[in-house]
């Protein structure tokens, strides 16, 4: 019986090696492993043995068996792989054709900066607000520090708006400022909000100015607010912005509204300092006005400059994306020619 | 301003290189924007003395010149009409570098044999040595010049040109930079010693001055020198106006341009015989009175302006200009000398009446100090006897009817870093302050600084004008840098109206790029005709709001729609755009307001601002995609348009409903109006072929347009939880066939209203054999559903009946078998 299990098991695995269907493969299972195959009737036989031979004839049988099925599962395994990989290869496709398209938007890239800008100050607890574009003067001027005939009126020339007879004269603002004395007007400190937004200005427009444009304005006021701390946080932004590399120069500038005043300007992208024609030989490149509120505006919203102190900057936004883009004319933001904003 | 290193050297000693000190005024406040060298070029080029002259012997033009350096002379064949025996030259020596007269190249000057003589070097003229056009003559050296010495040491120099901000008027001068430099440098300021001779007879006897306008004129000083001799100016005088880039004109008016450079305040000079009555009057022009300025204008004056004038007529607009008929010529033999401070308005709306400014003007209307007029008058008082000559009258004229105390400021000692967090002991506050003129007191036990201004510094006014100076100079490098500290405010609630229009805003941007809009931003200043070609009668039914001093007519007109901008784009990328165009702008649109009756009597009222409507404006035309081996180019059409405004305002969870539009920009019968809850937040359709001419469109183009504000009422944040239903939905598709004129709104909503119905989709329109002419047939598929339990068929057959009966009421709708 030993040597016929011996036999089974060759003739078995010799007839597997040549199976070459599932089909065939079923045929071979029921003819080897089916309840009518011989190694099942040995198997069923086994009971009808004497002890001792039942003992060494059964692991036998057993193991006869186990090399058949795992003979049939590895088999069954290759089959079915190959029954897969034929029918993959008549129906692979060139993957290199185009795919189907679908158009492609995009955000203006001044809109993209000002989220940026929005995103970077919110994360320093700034909140955005934004204002009125058609502007009293008082907001815009007066508020502000600069009085009818102020030399720094020269600073901001003005487009007026005719209203028709109303007792104040209204204008297109010309810069961010007004929404200092607007919020200050209705909260009190803590503040710390910034406000994106447009700015006219009567002024040729050329390839570094814009009449019309963005600002975003900044403004922080509370108890114990210090330069060392706008300083701090401008310089943060400009890192955020433009990398840790990046040189930034902080210097003293005047803005009626605020003293002390400052500016922030960067190390020029185009000559890394060295001087050329974008930042006109400088090296540096302007990106905003800053300073202390000055206490007269503080005292004019009803907050007590003794007490509390605050910072206000105001960037224009267009320089930003000229700068981190090398675009050489700011016209092209406002040209909206699709070749130039797809860019972005 | 521009300012000599030179020149400054005078008051102050430089020993930082141009660019290091002009990086230092920068940080401090005063930001150089220019650098230029003059003579840095010069190489081989001396100062030489014209000893000799004699004809050269094969050329009528020329002379053999015999130049002397200090060691020998050279001899050079010079063309020259203006040579002279004894002049001072610039030499340049072979191998010099100059620039060719003819060519404007810069060379090297090589040995020359001119008609025979050999010439040992050249004799320069202003255009070789790259300082001015002029090349017809040489360019004489005063005679002090050092013979043999380098032009460039002597001749070169460095220009720094800073911009003044407009609170610094006092550095609009040089020893008001000098002040700047002494105080960042350490070094000691050196100002002009001041004085000279005065004659017994005393000036209050030879002209009155008298003030009527005191409130436009703080101040009059004068002085007369007489017996004058009116020449052109040494040179040292000339070059010093020449870097400034001011023309010389004669020794008088040169010295009042010499002063006000150097103190910062304008001086004027009359002609004293020409002065009628021996007296000046500084008063209110008439109305309608007349001058005719230097410049020989005839210029209309108003009473606002301030004119000084002798017994007779206006000589001068005061602070702005002169007149030719007290002019200073070459035969003038006496001089007044004009030192005034006048009202910064006055000045400055003068100037923008009479469209014109000067050197003078533009001092005067940054404010000047009623403090300083008296030093630069004699100061040029003294420069005019030492140049012209004469006799200086005894005395000063001093007419100060607006004399004013100055206040001291008192800096409360840890306002410095409270202000600026920088830590500064108060010895090196006093020193700071000091060393820009500040006379300082400590007080209360040195915890207050009381600080008395000097008369230059009128920007000074409080503590954190006191902190500024202090930091500044010390140099803003030095502020620490540290991160807000304080608390952090209350945040928007996002249910509030700002928070929601930040997120719709936000939303609607993220969609329509979701869907291949590009965004734009266009200006929101148009020109009428724009406007007008959406809507002819713009003008006259709701006038749009005007800039009242519009840069051109491309700008004139505050926008009351996206549409024109948008449009436009999309008209100017056709051009280049081969695929389907898709632009989109959010952006604020202006309208009047009309003014509430019972308006608020409030100081500053926004009831007169007008309103700011936010819009959104989208268009579309061309093939739907790009051109591809996927399919054909099939057209964008309006349900591409309908489409994405179903889209974009889904994701708020608003129904949007639709009826027909009668917008003059649409296409008749091709346009609807959007409405949620039936008020209409926008539009949607195809442009008006003549709307599309106007913008001239080349493809069939759609447009989508909302009006934020109208949404935003609308919007919520608040959502209900609906249980996901837990039994299967039944499926049934009916065709109908109704009426042309039966819209599939009508449909639809008898559709909806039936119970159990959770679902309803158009899936066929069809027009043709199978239905009768005039009719359309609807394919559509309603899935009905429950929540509470499996649906029989008997349930779905009776509610579909039900239905049915109520579509043919209504509509006259039948089955399409």
């Amino acid at each position: 019986m030993l040597d016929q299990l011996k036999g089974l098991r060759t003739q078995a695995l010799s007839e597997l090696s040549e199976v070459d269907s599932l089909r065939g493969l079923e045929l071979w299972r029921v003819r080897h492993l089916g309840k009518k195959s011989a190694l099942i009737q040995i198997l069923r036989s086994l009971a009808t043995l004497p002890a001792e031979e039942r003992r060494r004839a059964g692991a036998q049988a057993n193991e006869v068996k186990t090399a058949l099925e795992s003979g049939l599962s590895e088999k069954e395994r290759q089959l079915q792989e190959a029954l897969l990989a034929s029918p993959l290869k008549s129906r692979q496709l060139d993957v290199t054709l185009p795919g189907r398209p679908y158009p492609i938007g995009g955000l203006h890239p001044i809109t993209q900066t000002i989220n940026e800008i929005c995103e970077i100050f919110g994360n320093m607890g700034f909140q955005t607000i934004e204002g009125p574009e058609v502007e009293l003067e008082y907001y815009n001027f007066e508020a502000l520090n600069i009085p009818p005939h102020h030399p720094a009126r020269e600073m901001f020339a003005t487009l007026w708006v005719e209203t028709g007879g109303g007792e104040e004269t209204t204008l297109l603002r010309t810069h961010t400022s007004p929404m200092q004395i607007r919020l200050m007007e209705r909260e009190r400190p803590p503040i710390r909000v910034i406000v994106p937004g447009r700015a006219y200005r009567y002024e040729a427009t050329d390839a570094t100015h814009e009449s019309i444009f963005f600002q975003v304005e900044g403004l922080a006021v509370d108890t114990n607010i210090t330069m060392a701390d706008l300083k701090g946080t401008l310089l943060e932004f400009c890192r955020c912005l433009f990398g840790d590399e990046r040189k930034v120069r902080f210097r003293c500038d005047y803005f009626p509204f605020v003293e002390p005043g400052a500016e922030m300007a960067i190390e020029c992208l185009a000559c890394a300092g060295a001087g050329c024609r974008l930042c006109g030989h400088s090296g540096w490149i302007e990106i905003l006005g800053a300073g202390m509120v000055h206490p007269d505006v503080l005292a004019r919203v009803g907050i007590d400059p003794d007490i509390y102190s605050g910072f206000a900057f105001g960037m224009g936004v267009e320089r930003l994306p000229m700068l981190r883009y090398g675009v050489d004319d700011i016209r092209l933001f406002y040209n909206n020619d699709l070749r130039f904003l797809r860019q972005f | 301003m521009k300012v000599s290193l030179k020149w400054l050297g005078e008051y102050v000693d430089i020993t930082l290189s141009a660019l290091e000190l002009g990086n230092k005024l920068t940080i401090a406040g005063l930001e150089l924007s220019a650098v230029e060298s003059v003579g840095q070029a010069w190489d081989n080029v001396v100062v030489g003395e014209v000893t000799d002259l004699t004809p050269h012997p094969h050329a009528d033009r020329l002379t053999l010149a015999t130049v002397d350096l200090g060691g020998g002379g050279f001899t050079v064949v010079c063309g020259a009409p203006n040579i002279r025996v004894g002049q001072r030259v610039p030499f340049a020596r072979v191998g010099g570098r100059l620039i060719d007269g003819r060519t404007g190249q810069t060379v090297s000057l090589k040995p020359a044999r001119i008609r025979g003589v050999v010439s040992e070097g050249m004799v320069c003229s202003e255009k070789e040595l790259g300082i001015s056009d002029d090349h017809e003559s040489i360019l004489v050296l005063p005679l002090d010049a050092p013979v043999g010495a380098p032009l460039g040491d002597y001749l070169g120099d460095t220009i720094l040109d800073l911009d003044i901000t407009p609170n610094r008027p006092d550095c609009l001068s040089v020893i008001g930079i000098a002040r700047e430099v002494a105080a960042l440098t350490g070094a000691p300021l050196r100002p002009p010693s001041v004085g000279y001779q005065e004659s017994e007879q005393r000036i209050d006897s030879l002209v009155s001055v008298s003030v009527s306008a005191p409130d436009l004129c703080p101040r009059y000083c004068a002085t007369l020198i007489l017996g004058v001799k009116v020449g052109s100016s040494p040179g040292w005088l000339q070059q010093r106006l020449n870097s400034y880039g001011m023309r010389p004109v004669n020794s008088v008016v040169d010295v009042t341009n010499y002063v006000m450079l150097e103190y910062g305040q304008p001086l004027h000079a009359f002609d004293y015989h020409r002065l009628k009555g021996r007296q000046v009057v500084v008063r209110r022009a008439a109305p309608a009175e007349t001058i005719t300025t230097l410049d020989g204008t005839e210029r209309r004056l108003d009473p606002d302006m301030l004119v000084i004038a002798d017994e007779e007529e206006a000589i001068a607009v005061a602070g702005i200009m002169g007149s030719g008929a007290s002019e200073v010529t070459e035969a003038t033999e006496a001089v007044l000398l004009e030192s005034a401070n006048f009202n910064q308005v006055a000045i400055r709306r003068g100037c923008e009446r009479l469209q014109l400014r000067s050197e003078a003007s533009v001092r005067f209307e940054k404010g000047l100090s009623s403090d300083l007029p008296p030093e630069p008058l004699r100061r040029a008082t003294q420069l005019l006897l030492e140049v012209a000559g004469g006799a200086a009258a005894g005395g000063v004229v001093d007419v100060y009817p607006g004399k004013r105390e100055y206040e001291s400021v008192v800096l409360p000692v840890r306002e410095v870093a409270r202000l600026s967090g920088l830590e500064v002991d108060v010895d090196e506050m006093l020193k700071v302050l000091r060393s820009l003129g500040f006379e300082c007191r400590e007080v209360d036990r040195g915890s207050r600084i009381a600080v008395s201004v000097p008369y230059w510094r009128s920007d000074i006014r409080c503590a954190p004008d006191l902190v500024e100076e202090i930091v500044r100079i010390i140099g803003y490098e030095r502020i620490p840098v540290t991160r807000l500290s304080s608390a952090l405010p209350r945040q928007q609630l996002r249910s509030s109206p700002a928070s929601l229009r930040s997120s719709l805003r936000r939303s609607l941007r993220d969609a329509l790029v979701g869907l291949g809009f590009q965004e734009i931003l266009t200006y929101p200043l148009v020109s009428l005709e724009r406007l007008q070609k959406l809507s002819p009668r713009m003008e006259l039914e709701t006038p749009p709001l005007k800039v009242a001093n519009p840069m051109t007519r491309e700008q004139e007109y505050l926008r009351t729609g996206l549409r024109a901008g948008v449009l436009a784009t999309l008209a100017h990328n056709q051009k280049f755009e081969s695929a389907g165009i898709r632009v989109f702008e959010i952006g604020k649109v202006f309208n009047p307001r009309q003014p509430a009756t019972d308006e608020v009597k409030r100081p500053h009222n926004d009831e007169r601002l007008p309103r700011e409507d936010e819009m959104l404006c989208a268009a579309l035309g061309g093939p739907r995609s790009g051109l591809s081996w996927h399919a054909g180019q099939e057209m964008l059409d309006f349900f591409d348009a309908k489409g994405v405004v179903e889209n974009v305002l889904n994701g708020w969870g608003i129904n949007v409903g639709f009826r027909v539009s009668d917008d003059e920009t649409l296409f008749p019968g091709r346009g609807a109006e959007i409405l949620v809850d039936d008020d209409r937040i926008g539009i949607v359709g195809e442009i008006h072929p003549k709307v599309a001419q106007a913008f001239d469109l080349s493809d069939t183009v759609f447009i989508m347009e909302l009006d934020l504000e109208r949404l935003l009422p609308r919007m919520s944040r608040t959502r209900r939880y609906r249980p996901i239903p837990r039994f299967p939905g039944v499926s049934r598709d009916i065709a109908l066939v109704v009426d042309e004129q039966v819209s599939y709104h009508t449909m639809e909503s008898i559709i909806r209203a039936f119970p159990l119905v959770t679902k309803v989709t158009l899936f066929d329109l069809y027009r043709g054999e199978q239905v009768p002419a005039g009719k359309k047939s609807f394919a559509i598929r309603i899935i009905y559903q429950s929540l509470s339990h499996t649906l029989t068929d008997d349930e779905v057959d009776n509610v579909e009946q039900q239905m049915l009966d109520i579509l043919h009421q209504e509509t006259g709708a039948t089955l399409r078998r």
